[in-house]
């Protein structure tokens, strides 16, 4: 895996040199043999995270095959980026499929105002003549801003999107389309830029013809977003591999609504009397998504159980349904535990080697939550040896020790770090480790020769006469 | 038949055994069987403490059970909170710890407040454990310390028992008190109280100090003083120690049961005991300086006029110069004293009772004179019905366990009848108290059923001696065998006894589903969630105290200052981690009646006062919704009392109308518009809590409200819980000036 990552850097960092080298003499950038045909972009704006879907169908009007295409992206949008998928269709209309690319982050030596960009590399390069189509999936997170900032009880939420009405892109577009899908029909305002057209939920921009490379145009939405807007500030997942047969989680989160902030008074008596009117930004409920066969499910926090969850099992899938002690309202907190067990044979197998790894899913499991930052510990029984991750993204790792009942050497804990992980992110990972069967028998051992010693004590001290005179 | 020490005295449980060993008479020697016999007694015996031990502990589990490992009520929540600062910050920030998240802006020092004992004890277990790489919580040590601790109660009523009568009784009264309902009160897992430490320290440092006088061995005298040591540092009840022992010590000097036993084992405790005591910061001089203390320190110094008499005695052989010599000595001692204790007295050295102390001896002190004092509910009297609650058969068996401690007077007896004695007449005066009395109970009674049940039993076994004496003859016929036993017998025979001992097992099994049945109903309950049942019999769970602190401690300002009466401080310290005005340890009472002034005000008034206080959320406990009637309201008295008593403007006839108390139309005026009242009925008058009733019925007290249009001008609502047990509002800020 290693040796491919290393063949595709250095092809990539080739083919930068190939393109400076290129760009230099002639100043033309051989970005322009490159021409988008058609790109349409649908932004989905009806939950707090916002996804969109592009579709590019790309042309090669160059000499030379290129290989990779480029997404431009201006300085703020690439914070509030959590993901970027591209994916290359193949076939028409019923029998489309499509084949994931890897996307990876680069720099462009000429990129106009700070623009930051993504690389996507084709399968095959694209001859001279050839189009391809892609399909790229963008996921934003906090790109919704209240406003106005404060509201109160009965008020709605309303926020504002900022983007392009053109797609920024370094490359000449033909035609493109954009289609914006608010979550109601309630919009406040929106920019126009001519030709624009709103219809009930949907706002079309465009079709913009011929547009050359870095066009860039501001729009902005003000629109009714009443999603609750659940953000988990911090979440710590530790997952603790006990080779008796089992499977402990402990999932630490700090929730926050992350929406318009509540002002002013909070009435029990609308909140319970009129709930469609009043407190609509908030939210009670939470669904967490557990994988199957869960067991002992517990839900609680820094004083104690909280009585409102109810949990639905099936063959699929675990539902936990968890209700914080009170509905949050624009910027209340709440910080809990969820902990369960799960049976050790669905996620940890032996590898061809000899090793064990553990197959478990990232991410968070609220849905549709994003998670700013997020730690995934996994606690290795003790005495295992050469742990190693495998996460199919860019995360920072490094390794711990924790102590348990009756360790004495400590368990090695694997730590996988990630900033602003969306549901996109709960994916399989592996961890590698080695481990000998004989130290589950340590503890166990351990706990029987302290009895042992404990009942020989008390046979030799009644067998003993510590009395210095015979009385 | 108790007072024949000849007769070698087999426990009730080595006389079940002891028929065995016949059987097996003709393969051993007779030493041999002797030691077996010896040995099996001793294993029944540590197996029965075994599962004493084991039931005391889980007996207490109720609540974990029913609710979940949580720690129950008010004090206990302080004492968590300070037992997590020691286990975070260690032991000399916990000893200089300053508190300003209590009893703003005044503060509270901790360290010098408070008793360690319980602190220290279950952050060492923590230690102990975490050490032997335990990875427990400090919250599951907090919760299951107290049974942990009346478990080694059982332990130690087992030797005291046996020091006091023998080891049945010791056994008899490990068995009772583990499941003695006064006890487990104070004890069941969560509550983490100064009590469930203390009566262990109690009983121990009692039982060594009887062990002292018993051996007059300065060792056991060291030990009580260490045990005395261990409860001072718990609990403030250890002034019923340091008055007992000097009291107990009187009786036998007055009895003429003085001896150098006495005198090295009192001595040595209070010598020992006072200067460790002194080096607990909330206690100090206070054994040198506090009238309470004082009647030991009489004892102390009579004790040693007592030894030079004797001394004098024994130097001057003609007796008529010994009798002037004894005059003088006796006048001028009680001269010096009585001058010594008016002259600390009248100089302030020593200071004058407590309020506390008094009114244990005068029950309507307290009522006449603090407030608040009588307003908590576990200071009142005792009913009737508390004492057969919580004691039940040992109620009864009490008097008969007195009657065999006279018959069969010592050193000992003495001290448990005078124990039992005294500690039930404080039970009486104050229903807390019942714990104190509890252990004195259990022995008392362990005598009166393991004296009954030996002698029943030896009658028993009496007769069937002779009856198999009889029947190696004459087997088969077992009628005949038995009418010439009965022949024999005193004018109760052998069947009077057996069923007699079959009433006794009836009693006891009886004592028994009593215990268990208050345990698990009455005494397990958190108090801070409420449960009851629901329309089609499920269990409703009613969390909204936890709701309201946990609100306060996510969506409030971190220095943010709560008012809310002095019940609910410890709770929103310890759970909300908010500062508030007045807690739990009514130190200051003009503070609290500051509290109680701005709760019983005009809301302008009451604004002022919360400014002065720099309040900003205020806090009240409302039960009209779901007919919880412990609330703010239903306490509303005692907040005008206590406001009243310092700031004479608060009137209590202003609150009543023609002597009666109430909420709905006919309510005073003042009633209908003070803060409290305000603040607990704010939009209630909208809701319709019972199905046929008119909006605003209050369920907690059966009325419609009087004034359901309450406006708020200063003050605006910032939470209310689901059931609105809790409700929170903000003070605003000032307006401004125009």
């Amino acid at each position: 895996m290693e040796g491919l990552l290393t063949v595709r850097l250095a092809l990539v960092f080739s083919i930068l040199q190939v393109l400076i080298f290129l760009s230099t003499p002639t100043s033309a950038s051989p970005l322009q043999d490159i021409r988008i045909v058609n790109a349409e972009r649908r932004i989905d704006l009806s939950s707090h995270i916002v996804r969109v879907y592009l579709t590019l169908k790309v042309e090669n009007t160059g000499a030379s095959p290129a290989s990779e295409i480029f997404l431009a992206f201006p300085p703020t949008q690439v914070e509030q980026l959590a993901e970027v998928k591209a994916a290359a269709t193949a076939g028409k209309r019923k029998k489309k499929t499509y084949v994931p690319l890897t996307v990876s982050s680069t720099e462009l030596p000429d990129a106009p105002n700070g623009t930051k960009f993504f690389s996507i590399s084709l399968l095959n390069p694209l001859n001279s003549g050839e189009t391809v189509t892609v399909e790229v999936l963008l996921v934003l997170t906090h790109s919704l801003e209240p406003f106005p900032v404060e509201i109160s009880q009965s008020e709605s939420q309303f926020v504002y999107y900022r983007d392009s009405a053109i797609i920024l892109s370094p490359y000449h577009i033909k035609e493109q389309t954009t289609f914006i899908k608010t979550p109601s029909t309630k919009v406040e305002s929106y920019t126009r830029v001519e030709p624009t057209n709103h219809v009930g939920t949907e706002l079309k921009y465009g079709q913009y013809d011929d547009r050359p490379p870095y066009s860039y145009s501001p729009m902005m939405v003000h629109f009714e977003n009443n999603h609750p807007f659940a953000v988990v500030e911090e979440l710590v997942r530790e997952v603790e591999i006990s080779h008796w047969g089992s499977l402990q989680i402990t999932e630490h989160y700090t929730l926050v609504h992350a929406g318009a902030r509540h002002k002013g008074v909070f009435s029990r008596v609308e909140y319970q009397s009129r709930p469609s009117f009043s407190g609509v930004s908030s939210f009670k409920q939470l669904v967490a998504r557990l994988p199957p066969r869960v067991h002992s499910v517990y839900y609680r926090d820094g004083i104690g159980n909280i009585s409102s969850s109810h949990l639905r099992t099936n063959t699929q899938k675990s539902e936990l349904e968890i209700e914080p002690r009170y509905p949050l309202f624009g910027g209340w907190k709440a910080t809990f535990i969820i902990g369960y067990g799960l049976p050790l044979q669905d996620f940890l197998f032996e590898s061809s080697d000899g090793k064990r790894y553990l197959n478990f899913t990232f991410g968070c499991p609220l849905v549709d939550t994003v998670v700013d930052k997020f730690t995934m510990k996994v606690v290795l029984p003790e005495g295992s040896k050469d742990p190693s991750a495998e996460v199919p993204f860019q995360v920072e790792q490094h390794l711990e020790t924790s102590y348990s009942y009756l360790d004495v050497v400590g368990r090695t804990v694997v730590v996988l770090e990630k900033q602003n992980v969306v549901p996109e992110h709960g994916i399989p990972f592996q961890v590698y480790y080695k481990f000998n069967p004989i130290f589950m028998l340590a503890e166990p051992f351990m706990l029987v020769s302290v009895f042992f010693l404990f009942f020989v004590a008390c046979v030799a001290y009644l067998h003993i006469d510590l009395s210095i005179r015979k009385s | 038949m108790g007072g024949s020490p000849n007769q070698p005295s087999p426990t009730p449980s080595a006389a079940n055994v002891s028929i065995k060993p016949d059987t097996l008479f003709s393969g051993f020697s007779l030493k041999n069987l002797k030691l077996k016999t010896k040995q099996q007694e001793l294993l029944i015996r540590v197996s029965i403490l075994c599962l004493v031990y084991v039931l005391a502990f889980i007996t207490r589990l109720f609540s974990v059970l029913r609710y979940e490992s949580m720690i129950h009520e008010f004090d206990p929540y302080f004492n968590y909170r300070t037992t997590l600062f020691l286990t975070e910050k260690g032991f000399y920030e916990f000893w200089n710890w300053f508190d300003s998240e209590s009893w703003y802006p005044l503060g509270r020092i901790i360290g010098g407040t408070l008793y360690p004992g319980l602190m220290v004890t279950a952050s060492l277990i923590y230690w102990t454990l975490r050490f032997l790489r335990f990875a427990v919580h400090i919250r599951e040590v907090c919760v299951l310390t107290a049974p942990f601790f009346a478990s080694n109660t059982t332990i130690v009523a087992y030797f005291f028992g046996k020091e006091i009568w023998d080891s049945g009784a010791g056994l008899v009264a490990a068995a009772l008190i583990a499941i003695c309902p006064g006890y487990i009160s104070r004890s069941v897992a969560g509550s983490y109280d100064n009590e469930g430490v203390a009566i262990f320290a109690l009983l121990l440092t009692f039982y060594l100090f009887v062990k002292a006088v018993k051996t007059g061995s300065l060792s056991w005298g060291l030990a009580s003083a260490l045990g005395y040591f261990y409860m001072v540092s718990a609990w403030g009840g250890y002034v019923f120690i340091i008055n007992l022992i000097p009291l107990y010590v009187l009786v036998l000097l007055i009895t003429g049961r003085y001896s150098m036993r006495l005198y090295v084992a009192y001595n040595s405790m209070y010598v020992l005991g006072s200067l460790l005591a002194m080096q607990i910061q909330f206690v100090g001089f206070q054994h040198v300086q506090s009238g309470e203390h004082m009647a030991a320190m009489g004892v102390f110094f009579l004790m040693q006029v007592f030894y030079f008499l004797g001394w004098v005695k024994h130097l001057l052989s003609d007796s008529k110069l010994f009798q002037v010599f004894l005059r003088f000595t006796v006048t001028c001692s009680i001269g010096l004293g009585a001058l010594a204790l008016v002259g600390g007295m009248a100089s302030g050295y020593i200071s004058p009772w407590t309020g506390r102390f008094y009114s244990l001896l005068d029950p309507t002190y307290a009522k006449d004179f603090i407030p608040i004092i009588a307003s908590v509910s576990e200071h009142q009297p005792t009913a009737w019905s508390s004492f057969m609650f919580d004691f039940h058969i040992l109620l009864i068996l009490f008097p008969a366990g007195l009657y065999f401690c006279f018959k069969k007077l010592s050193d000992t007896t003495i001290f448990i009848v005078m124990y039992g004695l005294t500690s039930m007449y404080f039970a009486s005066v104050m229903v807390r108290l019942i714990l104190v009395a509890t252990p004195a109970v259990c022995l008392i009674s362990a005598v009166a059923v393991s004296a009954t049940i030996k002698n029943l039993t030896l009658l028993i076994r009496t007769k069937s001696k002779t009856q198999q004496t009889g029947s190696s003859k004459a087997t088969g016929s077992t009628k005949a065998s038995s009418k010439t036993s009965l022949d024999q017998s005193p004018p109760f025979g052998r069947n009077v006894a057996a069923a007699l001992l079959l009433g006794a097992f009836y009693l006891l099994s009886k004592y028994v589903t009593h215990c268990t049945w208050v345990t698990s109903e009455a005494y397990s309950s958190p108090s801070i969630v409420l449960a009851a049942r629901g329309a089609h019999g499920g269990r409703v769970i009613f969390d909204d105290y936890r709701e309201a602190y946990f609100w306060l401690r996510q969506n409030t300002p971190p220095d943010a200052k709560v008012m809310s009466w002095w019940d609910y401080g410890y709770q929103i310290t310890a759970m909300g981690n908010r500062t508030v005005i007045v807690d739990n340890n009514t130190w200051n009472n003009t503070h609290i009646a500051t509290v109680g002034r701005a709760m019983s005000s005009y809301e302008d008034e009451a604004y002022e006062i919360m400014r002065s206080l720099d309040v900003d959320y205020v806090l009240v406990v409302f039960g009209g919704v779901t007919g919880y009637s412990s609330d703010d309201i239903n306490k509303f008295l005692w907040m005008v009392r206590i406001g009243g008593g310092v700031f004479p403007v608060i009137k209590e006839p202003d609150y009543l109308v023609n002597g009666e108390y109430r909420v709905d139309k006919g309510a005073a005026p003042k009633m209908l518009n003070c803060l409290m009242y305000k603040l607990s009925y704010y939009r209630f008058g909208e809701l319709t809590t019972e199905y046929g009733k008119p909006p605003g019925y209050d369920r907690a007290r059966g009325v419609e409200i009087g004034n359901k249009d309450v406006k708020l001008e200063h003050l605006e609502e910032a939470f209310t819980t689901s059931n609105w047990i809790v409700r929170i509002y903000k003070v605003k800020p000032p307006s401004n000036r125009l």
